[in-house]
């Protein structure tokens, strides 16, 4: 005979089934009988100084480990605190749960205290959602939840659970198999689409593949290295693409698009077939989408049907998981004659090479490559968005999938830190990097709080020109230098780290970049660098808005 | 151009507003949309009547297929199919109009819902057009009131010579 278990207990027992190990959040209220079970558990809770540095951590303890990050906030403004992150993984296909309190079913639009429609309000930013209204059906939704966040195209689950089921009681069975009969992701691409690449790739002259994060969420790195060897084409990757490729290797051409390589975007609108393998071709890759690629077929490999064809005409469509899609082109292509094509790409890449002024000023590319250097590369790299974003994106070498976390889709300021915290959590043996602007710290700088406490080391270099610098550069180029509003007056971020219990460490010279970084890597404690950089540096080569990716400005396109 | 899309649906609350809020939030536009419990209680059928060209209409299908509650999605467009709507529609009526209004309804074999001092409420189905004239030809007389609901539709079988 089973026992009963109330609603709470069966929610834990049911991430206990899941493999749940860690889980962020914060109390309150309609989760009370909930953190009450959680209170000895076996599954670690981190609390976090904020709702959103909850999901945030969730979404990059996801990024870091490949599994599904667990996050828990209250009813009403608990739960609204979530929703940036979570419209942040959704845009990303990031796979996590985020449980919410709720106020009791009979109170339910009542305007009770702390109540808000939460699966209302987060219908259309993640992938399912739940209320439980009957304990009986508790279990099953956790097990129909963990399924569709990881599976397919992933993303982000919410399950909000009334306080009064949560202390209902019911007997506990975890399903072992679900039907959900209007979910079935396909997996294995079409064989006749698939030797349809293989011969448009045969009888391509200037190929160029274009990987995403959809190469790393389905692990499928390894074989996008073997295609590129095999077919002997460039590979360019977007933002979240990064780390899927090793950039080490000679047919890297690094990231593509607004901010992307000169030689990158040059290879695409040159190319006479794009290989589109786990991308969605963003407005920020492709530019001016009536002249991205013009001479260019494409073959285009993703999860999602509805991924396909949006926003370009693709000549071969493939609905297929990126890692089987692969294994079974590989089998079947052949190389196609490349030779003067990747020559021409080379002298591209020999004759517009990302640079910058290597002066003796304090400039944020300099700092960036100092952390690649003292780390070999080895190290999680976690950005807010911004400058900070684009220069991590440009001047660290990354060559290991899951090494760059960063809100690509949403662009969300305030993400790099807790998502660093998530990613410590889950990969606590590496060295985890906040890249951040004075800007974006601030968003969510409370978050050192839960570093310190909790003993997770990351490592925050602040890249602080005293702007909120992107916004800056955009009125510098195209609004005539009027500065509206992007000066940032900012605390002493040296004596906040300290406040909070971290090591501060102010770097306004050159020659004290590497040492201060040697100092953090040596510290046994979160550490706060505060780099002084250039307050007018740029990130270039850029793509003006509204223009071909060929059209950049810069000193180095 | 005008589709018509039947989908099923889990028979569930939320699912209608997870439908609305994919073609608000896509920018596509709903013509009319009828829902309905099916022979299977646990799945309901939606009518979806939407405007746009093929490239719409692919990203309408594949948008509506990535909601985890929609079991299948058809367009009814590409095939034979049978529509109806159903309408309401108020008339007013004088001594001298009643005879002419009855004649319409048998004409266009509508039937006579309700008949009050001063108007009459007749009660018509079948295709859009049916209903469209139907509206046309009771204009003159003055119309008070009209309501309509979404079309909704079938697929026909095959008849015996495709078989």
């Amino acid at each position: 005979m089973t026992t009963k278990m109330t609603g709470a207990q069966i929610l834990v027992e049911s991430l206990k089934k899941e493999g749940v190990e860690v889980i962020f959040g914060i109390p309150g209220g309609a989760v009370l009988p909930l953190f009450d079970v959680l209170y000895d558990a076996p599954i670690r809770f981190i609390l976090t100084r904020h709702e959103q540095g909850a999901v945030h951590a969730a979404d990059g303890y996801t990024r870091a480990t490949g599994k599904v990050g667990v996050c828990i906030a209250t009813s009403g403004p608990g739960a609204t605190n979530l929703v940036t992150g979570i419209a942040t993984a959704y845009m990303d296909s990031i796979p996590i749960v985020a449980i919410t309190g709720q106020v009791k079913t009979f109170l339910i639009g009542n305007d009770a205290f702390q109540e808000a429609d939460v699966t209302g309000v987060t219908r259309p930013i993640t992938k399912h959602n739940y209320l439980v209204k009957d304990i009986k059906d508790l279990a099953c939704i956790v097990k129909e939840a963990f399924h569709i966040a990881s599976t397919g195209r992933p993303g982000p689950v919410l399950i909000d659970l009334p306080v009064d089921v949560s202390i209902a009681e019911a007997e506990f069975h975890y399903p072992k198999e679900l039907c959900i009969r209007g979910y079935k992701p396909t997996y294995n691409g079409h064989p006749g689409q698939i030797k349809r690449a293989a011969k448009v790739i045969a009888d391509s002259k200037r190929p160029v593949i274009y990987a995403g994060g959809g190469v790393i969420l389905s692990g499928g790195s390894h074989l996008l290295k073997e295609l590129a060897t095999k077919i002997q084409a460039p590979v360019t990757t977007t933002l979240l693409g990064l780390g899927s490729f090793p950039e080490t290797d000679e047919l890297s051409l690094g990231m593509l698009g607004m901010h992307g390589t000169a030689y990158a975007n040059y290879a695409i609108q040159n190319s006479d077939l794009i290989i589109a393998i786990g991308a969605r071709f963003d407005d920020r890759v492709t530019g001016k989408i009536d002249e991205f690629a013009p001479h260019a077929k494409i073959i285009h490999i993703d999860i999602d049907p509805a991924a396909i064809s949006k926003n370009v005409k693709v000549d071969v469509p493939i609905v297929g998981d990126v890692k089987n899609v692969l294994t079974e082109l590989l089998k079947i292509v052949h190389k196609p004659a490349t030779k003067e094509w990747l020559e021409r790409v080379m002298q591209w890449r020999q004759k517009h090479p990302l640079d910058y002024k290597a002066d003796e000023k304090l400039r944020p590319q300099y700092v960036i490559q100092q952390i690649y250097e003292a780390t070999k590369g080895e190290a999680i790299i976690s950005t807010d968005v911004g400058q900070n974003q684009m220069w991590a994106a440009q001047w660290f070498t990354y060559t290991r999938p899951r090494s760059f976390i960063s809100s690509g889709g949403l662009g969300t300021m305030g993400f790099g830190l807790p998502a660093a915290i998530g990613a410590k959590v889950g990969k606590p043996d590496e060295y985890v990097f906040v890249l951040a602007g004075d800007g974006s710290i601030q968003m969510n700088i409370q978050e050192l709080a839960t570093a310190v406490v909790n003993n997770i080391h990351v490592k925050v270099a602040i890249l602080n020109n005293g702007y909120l610098g992107m916004v800056r550069q955009w009125q510098e180029l195209f609004y005539k230098r009027r500065y509206s509003y992007t000066r940032l007056v900012n605390p002493d971020f040296v004596k906040i780290a300290e406040a909070y219990g971290a090591v501060g460490i102010r770097v306004a010279k050159k020659e004290e970049v590497r040492p201060a970084i040697e100092k953090a890597l040596h510290t046994k404690n979160v550490v706060v660098m505060d780099f002084i950089i250039e307050e007018e540096e740029n990130v270039f080569p850029m793509v003006p808005a509204g223009k071909a990716i060929d059209q950049m400005i810069g000193s180095m396109a | 151009m005008k589709h018509t899309i039947s989908a099923l649906v889990e028979n569930h609350p939320g699912v209608l507003a997870r439908i609305s809020g994919l073609f608000s939030a896509r920018g596509f536009n709903i013509d009319s949309l009828a829902v309905g419990e099916t022979e299977d209680p646990t799945v309901s059928r939606m009518t979806i009547v939407v405007e746009g060209d093929e490239r719409t209409l692919e990203q309408v299908k594949k948008q509506l297929n990535r909601l985890i509650d929609v079991i299948t999605v058809q367009d009814l467009t590409q095939k034979e199919f049978l529509d109806r709507e159903l309408i309401l529609i108020k008339v007013k009526v004088t001594q001298k109009d009643r005879a002419q209004i009855i004649e319409i309804a048998e004409t266009l074999k509508a039937n006579i819902a309700d008949v009050g001092l001063n108007t009459i409420t007749l009660e018509g189905v079948g295709e859009s057009a049916k209903i469209d004239t139907m509206i046309e030809l009771l204009k003159p007389f003055g119309i008070k009131e009209i309501v309509r609901t979404g079309k909704i539709a079938m697929a026909r079988d095959p008849k015996a010579e495709e078989k």
